[in-house]
């Protein structure tokens, strides 16, 4: 067969894979410096491959350094906490704002939606007199109770539920479902892809959370990963191995999560970006 | 169980989608509510299933008063025009959804789940999803899933509107014969003039919400008491001629082209009407009522139509295949008793 140059593909892939290039570098970048040993860091000009590929020993210093453990257990109980309680927030008033009918339903979801272009950093200094007037400074729930709900979620999923027929719904209650009943067993199920879509996002932005953190928590029992990091590179010294490795294991997990659940994500955003 | 509406209203903001509807529903009869779209059949079907609230009048389930009961407690079986199957479920589990409601135990439920299948034809596609069943399958499952709680009333709403023709035919057949079995009180909603005369046991014909006519299918046919009973049913539809009776009581053109000798004189003079001719209702013979020119002849089949003119007036209708007369010729037409009517104009009510 006849080789086929073709010039538009050709650019095409070109930037997407410089593209992927650019992406991709400053994690190889990261988890490489993290099992380079002294010498290797010192070396010039830098290397590109660390001499040992199994070389975790600056993972056990880290470790030992600051409490990664505690600050690992903390993240998992925010995020798993956030995205339980965000979920079951956003389901319900999703089915609320596409299924009841009450006086004044769209109004209140027009102003919700309004809420969306009120940035977070407005809201940070009475969010922060707030749950300091409830004592709650420095504790775990001080994480979770302000992100239990989503109205960016809530509309991505209302939309979905609008889009599901009405003669379902109908078909349901003649057969006596009540609408919790309906909810449960059949919108819920069947909105399963976009679920997993916002429960994703939602776990990856709780992970990351790091400014909210770096306000309302001082005690280093109560830190995250995120924070913890912060509070290594700026406690610890500036041991750029060290640092790696700890970046390494605080992003990890969410990778690992991207990595299995990458199809529900991108078709989510996808979807979502189409309808809105 | 018998269905009595009585004074039944339904306005929406800008419309009246049922008007002042009163009529009975025989019990373990299959009954078509047909009519033109946006004629309030649909809106009708959701009253009696409690999903639309009336406005006025009443609902009576043999002596309930079931006008303000809710659609799950009025023991109904309610089909969509798109079947409304849950995508996620099987259609085993479908068909057990109304029972699993009920909480009803598994055991049985899946049984007389199975049952209904059986009933419906779908058993051998149990652990299927909807989406990988063909349009009459789906509606199959459908009806299994409506009946499976032993509904007092079916109700089907468009159920074939979605189906190719030929499926059409098949479940149409399959619901008389589903309905002939259970003997459950079946109404069903279409626009379909055919669908209705093939299968029901009475046809409720609606216009603009109102009552038109309740009658067996062919009487509807053959003794239709308004102009727009008679046009609405029938393909090729009805020759409507518009003109008046003159003073020997026969009928003439409006534009007094022609005139037409009626076989039976209804005793009015000067009338504004419109004389309804079935295609099937006429003859060509020596005796005549008119004279026709051929305009145009056509064989479909074992029927043979024809384009005539009578007058100004062009009607199509059947001729017998032994008339050799061709286009162009001139023809001495006969008029059948049956299959002609006269209608006021200006009522459009039978004379």
């Amino acid at each position: 067969m006849r080789f086929h140059f073709d010039i538009k593909k050709f650019f095409v892939y070109f930037f997407l894979i410089l593209g992927a290039l650019i992406m991709i570098f400053p994690f190889y970048w990261m988890i490489v410096n993290s099992l380079k040993t002294a010498q290797d860091m010192t070396a010039y000009p830098p290397t590109w491959v660390p001499s040992n590929w199994f070389n975790f020993d600056n993972y056990i210093e880290a470790f030992n350094k600051a409490p990664f453990g505690i600050y690992f257990i903390n993240s998992v109980i925010v995020t798993i906490s956030c995205v339980i309680i965000t979920t079951f927030t956003t389901i319900l008033g999703a089915f609320a704002f596409s299924r009841l009918k009450f006086k004044g339903r769209d109004l209140i979801f027009s102003l919700m939606l309004g809420l969306m272009m009120v940035p977070f950093e407005m809201l940070v200094i009475t969010n922060y007199t707030t749950v300091a007037k409830l004592g709650l400074i420095d504790t775990l729930a001080v994480l979770i109770l302000p992100f239990t709900s989503s109205i960016f979620y809530t509309y991505i999923l209302r939309n979905f539920f609008l889009s599901i027929p009405d003669s379902l719904y109908y078909s349901a209650r003649i057969d006596g479902a009540s609408n919790w009943k309906y909810l449960w067993r059949i919108m819920v199920p069947i909105a399963k892809p976009s679920l997993m879509t916002i429960t994703l996002l939602n776990a990856i932005t709780c992970w990351n959370s790091f400014f909210w953190t770096l306000l309302v928590i001082n005690n280093d029992v109560n830190r995250t990963l995120p924070y913890g990091l912060y509070a290594f590179m700026t406690e610890g010294g500036s041991d750029t191995k060290l640092m790696m490795a700890a970046a390494t294991f605080t992003v990890l997990p969410m990778i690992i999560l991207f990595l299995f659940a990458r199809k529900y994500i991108v078709n989510g955003v996808a979807r979502g970006g189409l309808k809105g | 169980m018998q269905i009595k509406i009585d004074h039944l209203t339904k306005k929406f903001p800008d419309t009246t989608a049922v008007d002042d509807f009163t009529m009975e529903f025989e019990s373990g009869k299959l009954t078509a509510l047909l009519g033109p779209s946006g004629c309030g059949k649909s809106t009708m079907l959701n009253m009696l299933a409690g999903i639309l609230p009336a406005t006025d009048g009443h609902i009576y389930f043999d002596d309930d008063d079931v006008t303000d009961m809710p659609p799950q407690k009025r023991g109904v079986g309610l089909v969509f025009q798109n079947y409304a199957l849950y995508p996620h479920m099987t259609v085993l589990e479908n068909i057990c959804f109304p029972l699993e409601i009920q909480k009803v135990n598994k055991a049985e439920r899946i049984e007389k789940a199975k049952e209904m299948a059986k009933l419906v034809h779908v058993d051998q596609y149990l652990d299927r999803k909807p989406k990988e069943l063909s349009g009459g399958q789906q509606q199959r499952v459908a009806i299994a899933r409506a009946l499976i709680k032993t509904p007092r009333l079916l109700l089907l709403d468009e159920p074939l509107s979605n189906l190719d023709a030929r499926l059409r035919i098949e479940m149409r057949e399959e619901i008389r014969r589903i309905q002939q079995e259970t003997k459950v009180t079946t109404i069903f909603v279409t626009h379909d003039q055919e669908e209705a005369m093939s299968i029901s046991d009475s046809i409720v014909l609606m216009k603009d919400g109102i009552l038109m006519q309740v009658d067996k299918p062919q009487a509807l046919y053959d003794d239709p008491n308004h102009t727009f009973v008679a046009s609405f049913l029938g393909n090729p539809p009805i020759n409507n001629l518009e003109g008046i009776i003159n003073d020997a009581g026969d009928f003439e053109l409006k534009d007094h082209s022609a005139t037409i000798k009626l076989n039976e004189k209804k005793g009015i003079k000067g009338e504004e009407v419109i004389l309804g001719i079935r295609p099937e209702a006429i003859t060509i013979g020596p005796d005549f009522n008119t004279k026709a020119e051929i305009l145009e002849r056509y064989t479909m089949g074992k029927e043979e139509l024809a384009n005539i003119k009578i007058g100004s007036a062009e009607l199509r209708v059947y001729i017998s295949v032994d008339h050799d007369c061709k286009k162009g010729d001139v023809i001495d037409l006969v008029l059948r008793n049956k299959g002609v009517f006269l209608f006021d104009k200006a009522s459009g009510k039978r004379l």
